[in-house]
């Protein structure tokens, strides 16, 4: 790609050589930037040494021309002008003239700190509206099915499975490590003291009582809330939930209410699991740490829970299985049009899910405070 | 203009990934202005994929990104361009392919079927390729859009100068727009110009050109032949 000039009487003579793609775009652009039209009247271009001309080269040509014609001189070509020329002329011709007036259309002022901050309430505002709309959408559901087969207990099974079963091994290992770093960790402090007895206690109560469901309800967060949110905003994607409702099938008995379901029989069991290998966990560390006899462990960890221990900790995983799977199916649902919203939708599914459980477990905490148990 | 036409199953979808380089063929070799695609690297592949461009069947069109921005993604991949030049070209091709300019700005999902289809057209045109793949261009439109694609995809090769391979199903876009056509029977490509391959003796293509379906469409094809195709007119 070259651009030669020469002046003759009339005016500039230009002759283009070699290929003219959109590889060559910025150089053509800047050569042709750099002819000097000052004063010139005629300009005379010859495109025979081109080799080949694309639009996009075409287009850079274009520009020229123009150019040379704004700054008063008439513009020639050596032959027919490239064919490419009017091809661009005619598809640009409409939108060029109606393009002068749209730009008036003046962007909106910037808006201050205090509309974001207004925005940003109303739209949380409406947030918090709409899910509880789910929540009770999704209960009336449940609540309205006569029977069990409108429960689809298959489905319901199926996520039991994907959610609970599936998840075991990574609560029960996640269980396990939890409980030896607070034996070893708390081992060391109360050793000072001579009252080594008191890791059993410390360990017991704060497995049954928090770190159980609330480690089996983070990671299930994790893991359940983005395959809920991913799963339904696929099928939001592919038109799969337009066509059930179209089929006249609600999409809330057949994809929200199973999966709720499933999560809220799941994560309690789940967390029966943990809290067990949890104590295991104790129990081996204190065999070998501590050098406790395993009858001692099992007695201490008898006297130091009451009736309530384990109750108050697994009341707590039908409601956070409950916060969890609604907001992993109330983003899903809420997908719309892009992948990018399909990413995003699943990233806040996860995290308001986590925080949704804690939440809650510290509305737990005060509420059992209060209750004295 | 070159149609590829075969039942289904019978291995369309896989010439054309094979043609594309997205899946290895098992036997055989794929060239591309005489390169052998089949043997080269990612690296070596690069410059010959920049010869050209692929609507798929149905857009694959970026949904995050702008019809804009999705005609721009190639030519910042391959070239470096000023932003204001990328628009400008990129704009230019999603008017050349008939769509109104304000749905540059808009989102794959804010688009009708036709108009996908168009822009995946526009996008596929991002590096004046020399050769066009269409997928299943004109399925899923209506007769009335599926005229003006054809009408678009022959002012394309007319003006563009292009070759394009075309995979479909629309009688009345082969006997419409193809010079050629390759139909995949018994797992072999019979490939004949459009009158000569009316006459194969092979039953099934028999049964695909000259079955119920398909003599309403010869018939259109002949009567328009004098006005319709050589028109060629803007798709738009």
């Amino acid at each position: 790609m070259s651009v030669e000039v020469s002046r003759t009487a009339a005016g500039l003579q230009l002759e283009l050589t070699g290929q003219w793609g959109l590889r060559e775009v910025e150089a053509a652009r800047a050569q042709l930037a750099a002819v000097d039209l000052g004063g010139v009247r005629e300009v005379e271009v010859s495109t025979r040494g081109v080799e080949s001309l694309d639009l996009s080269g075409a287009w850079v040509l274009r520009e020229f021309v123009q150019r040379a014609r704004a700054a008063g001189a008439g513009v020639s070509f050596q032959g027919a002008p490239p064919d490419q020329l009017r091809l661009i002329g005619e598809t640009l011709k409409e939108p060029e003239a109606g393009a002068a007036a749209t730009p008036s259309a003046a962007p909106p002022a910037e808006p201050g700190l205090l509309y974001d901050i207004g925005r940003y309430a109303v739209h949380a505002w409406h947030d918090a509206r709409a899910s509880f709309a789910f929540l009770g959408r999704t209960l009336v559901t449940l609540l309205a099915s006569r029977s069990l087969r409108r429960l689809r207990p298959i489905s319901v099974a199926r996520h039991v499975y994907d959610t609970g079963i599936t998840a075991i091994p990574i609560t029960a290992l996640i269980a396990f490590l939890v409980t030896v770093i607070i034996a070893y960790l708390s081992a060391q402090q109360l050793r000072g003291l001579g009252v080594d007895i008191y890791v059993v206690d410390l360990v017991t109560i704060g497995v049954l009582r928090e770190l159980g469901v609330l480690l089996t309800s983070i990671i299930t967060a994790g893991r359940s809330a983005s395959s809920y949110a991913a799963e339904l905003g696929s099928m939001q994607l592919n038109e799969e939930v337009d066509a059930l409702i179209a089929t006249g099938v609600d999409p809330f008995e057949v994809l929200v209410v199973p999966r709720v379901l499933g999560f809220v029989i799941a994560l309690p069991l789940l967390t029966v699991i943990a809290d067990l290998v949890g104590l295991t966990g104790g129990a081996l560390l204190c065999r070998y740490l501590l050098d406790m006899p395993l009858t001692q462990y099992v007695n201490r960890v008898d006297e130091s829970i009451s009736s309530t221990t384990f109750w108050v900790g697994i009341v707590k995983a039908p409601v956070f299985a409950l916060l969890i799977a609604l907001a992993g199916c109330y983003r899903g649902m809420q997908v719309r049009g892009s992948a990018r919203e399909l990413g995003h939708k699943v990233t806040v599914a996860v995290v308001q899910a986590i925080f949704l459980v804690i939440l809650a477990d510290a509305l737990f905490a005060i509420v059992f405070m209060k209750l004295d148990i | 203009m070159f149609g590829i036409v075969g039942g289904s199953g019978s291995g369309k979808s896989v010439l054309l990934r094979s043609i594309l380089g997205l899946q290895h063929p098992e036997a055989g070799t794929v060239r591309i202005e005489g390169h052998d695609i089949t043997r080269m690297t990612e690296a070596q592949l690069r410059p010959i994929k920049a010869r050209y461009g692929v609507a798929f069947q149905s857009g694959a069109l970026y949904s995050g990104l702008t019809v804009l921005q999705n005609v721009q993604l190639p030519m910042m991949e391959y070239f470096e361009l000023e932003s204001a030049v990328r628009d400008k070209l990129a704009l230019l091709k999603i008017l050349l392919v008939g769509l109104p300019a304000d749905a540059a700005g808009k989102y794959p999902a804010e688009l009708s079927g036709g108009m996908v289809k168009r822009a995946a057209i526009a996008r596929a045109l991002a590096l004046d390729p020399a050769l066009l793949f269409l997928d299943e261009p004109t399925s899923g439109l209506d007769p009335v859009s599926a005229t003006a694609f054809d009408d678009l995809v022959l002012f394309l090769q007319k003006e563009l100068k292009l070759t394009i391979v075309m995979i479909t199903h629309d009688l009345d876009s082969i006997f419409r727009t193809c010079n050629r056509v390759g139909v995949i029977v018994n797992r072999r490509m019979e490939s004949d110009t459009v009158e000569r391959i009316l006459d194969h003796p092979n039953p099934w293509i028999q049964e695909y050109f000259h079955g119920e379906r398909a003599r309403g469409a010869r018939l259109a094809a002949r009567a328009g032949n004098g006005g319709g195709a050589a028109g060629g007119g803007h798709g738009a």
